[in-house]
């Protein structure tokens, strides 16, 4: 029974709850002559919820742990000798997983059956063929306590997952039961369901808490992993980036950080004056029908996805300036540069800081721009010298989101920018970014537990402290901005 | 008191002249004023072509997806071939492989060309069946498989042509290209062109484009978007049914209820956050937790969901709160002042009111979700997967492909014949997009009330 | 400064009295008509603003006083829908004439508004954006001295002087009105036009700034808009009354206030309606 089979089943027993709650209400009001206290509905809505809620509970926390207590416990058991030399006890658990999840392939399509499988040694048969008929391939043969531990691991597995099918449904008909049982026409049914319902409400805000929790947890955790096999010295200070599939690789971040600075560089310089120079006319300037034609056609470009720029860069703009600029200046003859990457994510940048600089600027009082056009300023200066001067620190927290979207841009720049990693000054070179090598990284052939792969993790985590960094930085420009005109 | 004498002496006489005369000073800052003006109209005009440029890019290289070219052939199933035995057994009949249906195809064009005196100088046997797409065996193959009552008579079968060849009539491959392609010979193109004049070749609306899976890197001609429509609506089902629930609970726990604390604020300061945090992030979280440490398989759905989800509740949460917070106050007193409960007010008077609000910002948050690559790349949905998964919710478990993910998929190969696949790519996910956003803005329209 | 030590609205009146048949007319308006939209908001106005004088222009809200007081610098320019005919004169020059730049059309009739609405910059810079934007001034100190007479003409030097470089928005809302006095003054007018300037202010910060517009009177051409008739009464030498867009009379302050032609004047002025 997978976990979903179960919480449909779960669900069933909820309407069944309700209706059996709702029931026993009526009936006993009737019985008693008493008036209810609730509408009926609340009394099964109260055990239609102590049979669901729980239950579902108990199945998440379950499915949260269940996969670390086995690990655990399987990684327990595998004595150091089967740990190749230089390799690490999660490099063989990641074996382990694989063949069991092999050996459950071999088992449904009845190439073996259970009682064959649990005396079958690695040993003797030869499990490593045998895996690669049901498309598991395995790097070398398997080690017999490798194998034995792949066995252990479906059995506890199997085990576990049997005990919570029973623990989940106990849970739910136990619960479900009590609350039924409580019922009687004087229970407060209505302040019972609520006070659960808005304990829900507030578990579900806790959501967000969780998500971030769940992403610095991710990277925090791997990267550890990374710096215990890869000195954070030379990963923070090197200025070589070159990954081989054997090992030895040089995995400096500096190439990648100016790359992404690089790109971010000159998509800003397009996006910030055009942007700006955009809230500005259609704030000030432009008349309604313009006005009408041109936000709407401007907020289209913020709601493309960046796929379709990422396209845009590599059939479109690659080529254009390669060859009616690169090319003919002699500054190189890639297609995919920073300019490309950068112009484009430009392009892509403007109705974001457009979009908030109109607010920005908006917010400024009229007040202000009477005061200006009283002592006789055009326009231009009334805008150059009295409203840009007073939202310069919103239109600073907006360039600075702005910079936070730029760094964190990946198709675009996957797309766009190239794959070599560079120190270079030339825009008209492929250089790449830290978010291009955390794709590559992670969608490449390498184990999961070498450097290659966990390096994506340590990449990851400096994009997310940056980009934190700068949009806690401009939401409290922007907050601090927003009061003084409140 | 200090008299008008200090004044410098430029400005008494710029105040003594007439207001019809005006100075060099004045005529400068005029001229700045229209400048900087120039400067914004550019700037506007430039969003607007760039906005053009963009979409002009996509369409003209995508639009030719939706045409294909095929050939029409009188093909003859040779029962001694397909069906040795003759007793139409589909089991035995699966064990055909497409090697044996290939010659057919040839044959029957073979045949044609012969027919009709068709002779083009330099051509060779290998080229006229080069002109057949490697993936024409495996669709009469399905054909036959379907029914294999046809076995021992003659079908007419429109034949995919390759890529090379419906290239020529898009306008992707001349004469003189071909000329310097091992891929394709200008014969080709000349026997192409003599079908085209007997009537059998023709270039109509390509249906297989939407439906049809993905096909390897030899056959761009037979490449389609079926999985990856099938994957993303998959995905959106899923974000749909968790994003929408969590996120208006979240909203209205954080509008009506919660305290203001320390607590909430973290809350508040999260989800700010959040709808800022790289979409890159959201993907290596994925495949951590999901698909490393709770072992959901890779490539599917489910996991694609569940990350876009948490991507999308940031804007679903803001939105809602918004909507909530739209609505006035008097409601809320009215319907307590009757006696009803909080949660009574809430949910029968509110959340009813607050409704377009959030089904618009719910739909803005699913066009978003939809247009997603970067984190499905990090949960192995790049692969490439030719099986439709199958219907939920056992499907949802099933490896399948993405409609953003299938563009990127597509830039990534070799055969020029895959950007015009790519663009066409785009066009339907643009489609979808502006369905989407159409539906918000209709409701908006029509359910915006101002109070 | 004598002669403001015995401040009373009688005693005044009389003084200026004598002072009256000499002034020349500064701007005037004939047959102006406002339009939002459709919507018409005075009706063929005809006013004259006398040289070195205060005039006042008093009524109900929504009477047209301040759109009138708008378009005598072309304040409503910046309104879309508003639109204006007829003729208004500065110096006998149509100020309306196309050939009329506003830019320099404000420099001459300068403005201060009902809210204080100092820059977001220092004191410094707040009276000197003016004169900066207007090229008045060739070099630094030129500046500097436009600031401190400006200041001092405001009677708000005494106050800043130490803190020239603080931000204007720092000030309490009196001396904002001031600043925003002196920043008008900077520019050189010779008219200078306030929508009721003091009715964001306090008591006290009110007196100061009517003493104030007293003594500009000598050297520029003042028109006030307002709702206090005793502000009216106290500062001004002449009042006009509106009523739903039209100009009901216009005369010397203390005839107005004593014996008004038109009964709608009266009425105002008793407290029947405002």
């Amino acid at each position: 029974m997978t976990p979903s089979i179960l919480a449909l089943i779960v669900l069933a027993l909820m309407v069944v709850g309700y209706i059996l709650g709702r029931q026993r209400a009526l009936s006993l009001a009737k019985r008693d002559g008493v008036r209810l206290h609730s509408l009926p509905g609340y009394y099964g809505q109260s055990v239609a919820l102590f049979t669901a809620v729980p239950a579902f509970v108990l199945l998440g926390v379950w499915l949260f742990l269940q996969p670390v207590l086995i690990e655990n416990q399987i990684s327990a058991t595998i004595p150091d000798s089967a740990i190749p030399e230089g390799g690490a006890r999660s490099l063989v658990m990641a074996d382990v997983r694989r063949i069991a999840d092999g050996l459950d392939l071999v088992v449904e399509q009845g190439n073996i059956s259970e009682d064959d499988l649990a005396v079958m040694r690695a040993d003797i048969s030869n499990v490593r063929s045998r895996l690669a008929e049901v498309g598991v391939a395995l790097g070398s043969n398997v080690q017999p306590a490798v194998f034995e531990a792949a066995k252990s691991y479906r059995s506890i597995g199997k085990t576990a997952s049997f005990w919570r099918n029973i623990a989940v449904l106990a849970a739910a008909l136990g619960s479900g039961f009590l609350a039924w049982s409580r019922v009687r026409p004087a229970m407060r049914a209505r302040n019972v369901s609520e006070t659960f319902i808005r304990a829900l409400l507030m578990a579900s805000s806790f959501i967000a808490i969780l998500t971030t929790f769940g992403i610095v947890a991710s990277l925090l955790f791997e990267t550890i992993h990374f710096f215990r096999i890869y000195p954070a010295k030379d990963f923070f200070f090197s200025t070589i980036w070159n990954p081989q599939f054997r090992g030895g690789s040089d995995l400096g971040i500096l190439p990648l950080l100016w790359g992404t600075f690089y790109v971010s560089l000159v998509a800003l310089l397009l996006a910030v004056p055009v942007g700006l120079m955009i809230a500005i006319y259609l704030a000030e300037y432009a008349g309604k029908s313009l006005r009408s034609f041109a936000k709407p056609a401007i907020e289209i470009l913020a709601g493309i996805p960046t796929i379709v720029y990422g396209l845009f860069a590599l059939i479109t703009v690659g080529p254009f300036l390669r060859d009616w600029i690169a090319q003919p200046l002699g500054l190189g003859d890639s297609s995919s540069s920073v300019m490309t990457a950068g112009l484009v994510m430009g392009i892509m940048l403007i109705p974001f800081v457009s979009s908030l600089s109109d607010d920005i600027i908006n917010a400024v009082p009229q007040s202000m721009r009477d005061g200006s056009y009283g002592l006789g300023a055009t326009q231009s200066e009334t805008i150059k010298k009295v409203i840009m001067p007073a939202a310069l620190p919103g239109i600073v927290g907006a360039i600075l989101l702005a910079a936070s979207r730029a760094i964190g841009e990946t198709m675009i720049v996957v797309m766009g920018a190239g794959a070599a990693a560079r120190l270079d000054v030339n825009p008209f070179e492929a250089m790449t970014t830290v978010t291009v090598k955390i794709v590559s990284q992670l969608t490449g052939d390498t184990e999961f537990a070498s450097p290659e792969t966990l390096v994506a993790f340590a990449l990851g985590l400096t994009l997310f402290v940056f980009t934190l960094g700068l949009n806690v930085l401009a939401l409290y420009i922007v907050r601090k901005y927003r009061e003084q005109y409140e | 008191m200090t008299d008008m004498t200090t004044a410098s002496p430029a400005a008494v006489a710029r105040n003594a002249g007439s207001l019809l005369e005006h100075g060099d000073r004045t005529r400068n800052r005029h001229a700045s004023e229209r400048r900087f003006r120039i400067l914004g109209l550019i700037a506007v005009g430039f969003g607007i072509l760039a906005l053009v440029g963009l979409l002009t890019s996509i369409l003209v290289n995508g639009v030719s997806s939706f045409r294909q070219t095929y050939v029409t052939l009188d093909v003859q199933l040779d029962e001694a071939k397909l069906d040795k035995t003759g007793n139409r057994n589909t089991e035995e009949l699966r064990k055909v492989t497409t090697f044996v249906y290939a010659p057919l195809i040839e044959k029957a064009l073979a045949q044609f060309i012969e027919e009709r005196g068709i002779a083009v100088e330099g051509l060779t046997k290998k080229d006229v069946s080069g002109i057949i797409s490697k993936e024409a065996p495996a669709s009469l193959r399905s054909v036959v498989l379907a029914d294999p009552s046809k076995i021992g008579g003659t079908v007419s079968f429109d034949v995919l042509t390759d890529g090379r060849i419906d290239g020529y009539y898009k306008g992707r491959v001349t004469m003189a290209s071909a000329e310097l392609d091992r891929n394709v010979s200008p014969a080709q193109l000349k026997l192409a062109d003599a079908l085209k004049d007997a009537g059998a070749l023709n270039t109509r609306f390509n249906w297989d484009f939407l439906t049809a899976p993905d096909a390897s890197d030899t056959r761009p001609e037979a490449a389609g978007l079926g999985v990856a429509i099938l994957g993303s609506a998959y995905m959106m089902l899923i974000v749909l049914a968790l994003s929408l629930p969590i996120g208006v609970a979240a909203s209205i726990y954080l509008e009506e209820f919660a305290p203001s604390n320390r607590i909430t604020d973290t809350i508040e300061v999260n989800i700010a956050n959040l709808a800022a945090v790289p979409s890159i992030v959201f993907g290596i979280l994925g495949l951590a937790v999901f698909i490393n440490y709770a072992g959901l398989p890779q490539s599917a759905p489910v996991v694609g969901g569940l990350v876009l989800m948490l991507m999308t509740l940031p804007t679903i949460i803001i939105a809602t709160r918004a909507a909530l917070k739209a609505v006035p106050p008097s409601i809320r007193e009215a319907a307590l002042g009757i006696g009803a409960s909080k949660m009574q007010t809430i949910f029968h008077h509110v959340l009813p009111l607050a409704a377009p609000g959030i089904l618009t910002g719910t739909i803005i948050g699913l066009a978003q979700a939809l247009g997603e690559t970067a984190p499905l790349l990090l949960i192995g949905m790049v692969a490439f997967v030719r099986e439709y998964p199958s219907a939920p919710p056992e499907g949802f478990f099933d490896p399948a492909s993405a409609l953003p993910v299938q563009v990127y998929n597509w830039t990534q190969r070799g055969d020029p014949a895959f950007v015009e696949r790519a663009s066409g790519a785009i066009i339907v996910l643009l489609i979808f997009l502006v369905i989407m956003n159409g539906l918000a803005i209709l409701l908006r329209r029509r359910f915006e009330r101002r109070w | 400064m004598d002669m403001y030590a015995n401040n009373t609205v009688a005693g005044k009146i009389g003084e200026r009295a004598m002072a009256e048949k000499s002034n020349a007319v500064k701007m005037r308006g004939e047959n102006v008509n406002v339009f939002y939209g459709e919507k018409q908001a005075l009706f063929d106005v005809n006013l004259d603003i006398l040289e070195n004088q205060v005039t006042a222009m008093i009524g109900p809200s929504g009477c047209g006083k301040s759109t009138f007081l708008r378009c005598l610098n072309r304040m409503n320019d910046t309104i879309d829908v508003c639109r204006v005919t007829g003729k208004i004169t500065l110096d006998d020059e149509n100020i309306y004439d196309p050939g009329v730049d506003v830019v320099e059309l404000r420099a001459r009739v300068g403005m201060v508004f009902q809210k204080p609405n100092p820059f977001p910059k220092s004191i410094r810079e707040n009276i000197a954006y003016g004169p900066r934007i207007h090229g008045l001034t060739r070099s630094k100190t030129d500046l500097e001295e436009i600031v401190v007479t400006s200041l001092q003409k405001a009677g708000l030097f005494e106050e800043v002087k130490d803190r020239l470089d603080a931000p204007g928005t720092g000030l309490s809302g009196g001396q904002q009105q001031r600043l925003c006095i002196a920043r008008a003054i900077a520019v050189q007018p010779s008219v200078i036009l306030m929508d009721e300037p003091c009715s964001a202010l306090d008591p006290i910060a009110t007196a100061k700034v009517e003493e104030l517009i007293d003594e500009l009177r000598e050297n520029y051409t003042i028109a006030i808009v307002t709702h206090s008739m005793q502000q009216a009464a106290r500062v001004s030498q002449r009042t006009a009354m509106f009523h739903l867009g039209n100009l009901v009379e216009i005369d010397q302050t203390d005839k107005i206030f004593t014996n008004p032609e038109d009964k709608r004047t009266q009425d105002y002025i008793t407290g029947r309606y405002g």
